[in-house]
């Protein structure tokens, strides 16, 4: 089929879904509602109602809205009436409110959220008005929310594989990587790096070359490369086909680490239908570009998100770096040329691609163009996966979108960007979120992750739940990483027990110089950053606990039970008899 | 422990569900279908890799997701990374921990309950977060943990 007959088809069940005379009832199942939440029997609620009823209904499970503290979240599209969204939504309500809407056109007003679109309906109130939505601005999360997870045409529909239709049919390889380029798009995995510049570096090699995709996310706190692929897997594929015509590439990886089912079989599922409808495999849209994609599963591993060792885990390998150069684009998996970029950076391409490099520039500020999604968590009212322009300041974010920090309570520390990133004070909430300006504040961005920790958090507890991940999952290959990360864990340990005195800070700064000298990758490079940063903004903190005076007693009164390696010494051991 | 012969190591193997065949691969696709990787996995899986028994351990033994002996009948997990730690995880941990009388992550002697320290989760608007048997449960304290547990005794 054509592409164009593809879209028509497309257009054609979109318009059954959305002018039918059925109701469109649409259950948010991405991450936590899918899972926590059991958003699936909410469905299969929703199903037996409308088979015992005898009332003829469409249903689909979609993505993440982002407001994840209202989740799950369930919409109904019906007689021309705009979409009502109700939150909270358990298999225990969900009855009545279909029944009193369905049957009688009654809203019921108990856990609605509101309405969404242009009509509104007189005494309810928008959606779009909620601060959680009004201040986003969804690009990558586009779909999200709106269409199924599983339906490509669906995608279709909204625009989705018209920016690989139009690179392949009307553009050179060149003359998409210059559009990147143009556009300022800079990678959303944590180094920031153009993501137009990294992909000319594969111009000009020839034979089997790799775009590899990178959905490890191991870091707490951020979730929202799962967020997309969950909420809208052929945004990803199609951004990855668009990187894999643009750089000559054969082959594509998207890497995800083995266990998270959610993302894994939708991405699966969304790379079969692109095969089905010729969206992928030999000569695509009848020109001479083919392009195949897998996803590749990794064991569990934080360094795996790193990237060479990323590529000895595709080639099913211990996930540890190895030392640069050469660099990926020259010799990548199995020796080939490969680029390596996040699945936020690829969601942006067909978007771009699709509408010009000069739209996506106008969006967000001169260093950093675009929208950012950052995942709230920790101490904050309204936790969430919101995409916002860069620009916006931490505290619009943390207070008007966040809802700001519950229980009466106020905000002690900010940690952004992974536990390798940085821990900001509350003087940082004018700080703008934005590559550059966050950088410049002592912290990355990163990977998009906040956490927001209220007065009741020591800061020496804090830093030693991340040094104790960073201690927990450093791959070992670097001595100075290695045993620098054991041996800061002792010493915060120790400071956090009340003992500890200030040489102690001279030696931590040592430990952490070496490491950054002599690791190959960022986990050790910056594995004394939780520390740095917290000493530069609370000193008085680790000062107070090295007194025995834990300043807010979640020192003594959070005990964590570092796991123990519960592994054999050798494989001799096991083998045994 | 069952007995797992070397036939039934190479059907998975060769059954397995990626495109892409490699040592890891290959070691994921046992786990899945056993529960953990028996005695004679790692040489069967040399053996269809053409590679040394040293190199399937190496992998083997980096990843913190394999075992070598069989699971308990359920799996606890619970998350302790920052996000978690800060909503009260180490609680979780230590009521658990009581619970099952362990003193760490691992298994307990009656084969029931496999307890496993997560790093994360990846659903931090929740936490903390935990799972039995791969199912997550967001916003958990521990008398509602322990309630979970009772109901699987």
């Amino acid at each position: 089929m054509s592409f164009e007959a593809l879209k028509r088809d497309s257009d054609k069940r979109w318009l059954d879904l959305t002018t039918g005379s059925k109701p469109w009832i649409r259950v948010s199942s991405a991450m936590c509602c899918g899972t926590s939440l059991e958003s699936d029997s909410i469905v299969s609620e929703i199903v037996n109602y409308s088979e015992k009823n005898k009332i003829p209904i469409n249903i689909d499970t979609v993505g993440c809205h982002g407001i994840c503290y209202a989740g799950p979240i369930i919409d109904i599209l019906y007689k021309g009436q705009p979409r009502i969204f109700w939150g909270n939504v358990t298999r225990d309500n969900v009855i009545k409110i279909l029944d009193n809407y369905i049957k009688n056109d009654e809203v019921l007003t108990d856990n609605l959220l509101g309405t969404l679109g242009d009509r509104f309906i007189k005494g309810i109130k928008k959606i779009g008005d909620l601060p959680g939505m009004s201040l986003q601005n969804r690009i990558a999360l586009r779909n999200s929310g709106n269409i199924a997870f599983n339906d490509i045409y669906q995608y279709i529909a909204n625009g989705g594989f018209e920016g690989l239709h139009k690179a392949v049919t009307k553009m050179s390889s060149d003359e998409v990587i210059s559009e990147v380029k143009d556009s300022g798009l800079r990678g959303r995995g944590g180094a920031a790096f153009p993501t137009g510049l990294k992909w000319s570096f594969m111009a000009n090699s020839k034979g089997v070359k790799y775009i590899l995709c990178n959905c490890e996310e191991g870091d707490p706190g951020a979730y929202n490369d799962k967020g997309i692929l969950e909420s809208d897997p052929y945004t990803l594929i199609e951004g990855m086909a668009i990187a894999g015509y643009a750089t000559k590439s054969t082959n594509g990886y998207v890497f995800i680490r083995h266990g998270h089912d959610g993302p894994i079989d939708r991405t699966k599922e969304a790379i079969q239908q692109a095969y089905d409808n010729g969206l992928l495999g030999n000569n695509i849209f009848g020109s001479d570009f083919s392009f195949d994609i897998e996803v590749s599963l990794t064991g569990d591993s934080y360094v795996a998100g790193e990237e060479t060792a990323l590529m000895e885990s595709v080639e099913g390998l211990s996930a540890r770096p190895r030392s640069r150069p050469p660099f990926p684009a020259a010799y990548g998996v199995w020796g080939h040329p490969s680029t390596i970029n996040n699945v936020k950076s690829l969601a942006y391409v067909s978007e771009i691609i699709r509408n010009g490099s000069e739209w996506f520039k106008s969006i967000g500020t001169e260093s950093s163009s675009g929208t950012a999604i950052v995942c709230l968590s920790g101490d904050i009212l309204h936790p969430g996966m919101y995409e916002v322009e860069m620009g916006i300041s931490i505290e619009d974010v943390v207070k008007k979108i966040g809802g700001g920090i519950p229980d009466g309570r106020s905000l002690k520390m900010l940690q952004t960007g992974g536990p390798l990133g940085g821990v900001l004070g509350p003087d940082s909430l004018k700080v703008k979120i934005d590559f550059d300006e966050m950088a410049k504040a002592g912290a990355i961005l990163g990977s998009g992750g906040i956490i927001i920790v209220d007065d009741r958090t020591c800061a020496v507890d804090l830093t030693k739940s991340l040094v104790a991940f960073c201690q927990y999952e450093s791959c070992g290959k670097c001595f100075p990483c290695r045993l620098g990360m054991t041996h800061l864990l002792e010493i915060v340990e120790k400071i956090s027990r009340g003992k500890g005195n200030l040489t102690d800070l001279d030696l931590m700064n040592k430990i952490g110089r070496n490491m950054q000298a002599g690791s190959l990758c960022g986990h050790g490079q910056l594995g004394y950053n939780p520390i740095s940063s917290a000493l530069k903004h609370f000193q008085k903190d680790f000062e107070s606990c090295m007194d025995g005076n834990c300043p807010t007693g979640s020192c003594n009164e959070r005990q964590i039970v570092f796991p123990e390696n519960t592994r054999p010494n050798s494989w001799q051991t096991i083998k045994g008899n | 422990m069952k007995n797992i012969n070397n036939e039934q190591i190479l059907n998975i193997l060769k059954n397995q569900d990626h495109t892409t065949v490699t040592i890891l691969s290959s070691l994921l696709s046992v786990q899945d279908e056993i529960g953990y990787l028996p005695k004679n996995a790692i040489s069967s899986i040399a053996d269809f890799m053409n590679v040394t028994t040293n190199d399937v351990w190496g992998v083997a033994s980096y990843y913190l997701n394999f075992r070598f002996n069989p699971p308990g009948q359920h799996t606890i997990e619970i998350c302790w990374g920052p996000s978690c730690h800060i909503r009260g995880a180490s609680k979780l941990q230590s009521s658990v921990l009581e619970k099952l009388k362990l003193k760490n992550q691992g298994d307990t002697s009656d084969g029931k309950f496999t307890l496993k320290f997560n790093t994360c989760l990846g659903a931090c608007p929740q936490a903390p977060m935990i799972s039995i048997d791969h199912k997550l449960s967001g916003k958990m304290n521990s008398s509602k943990l322990l309630k979970m547990l009772d109901k699987l005794n």
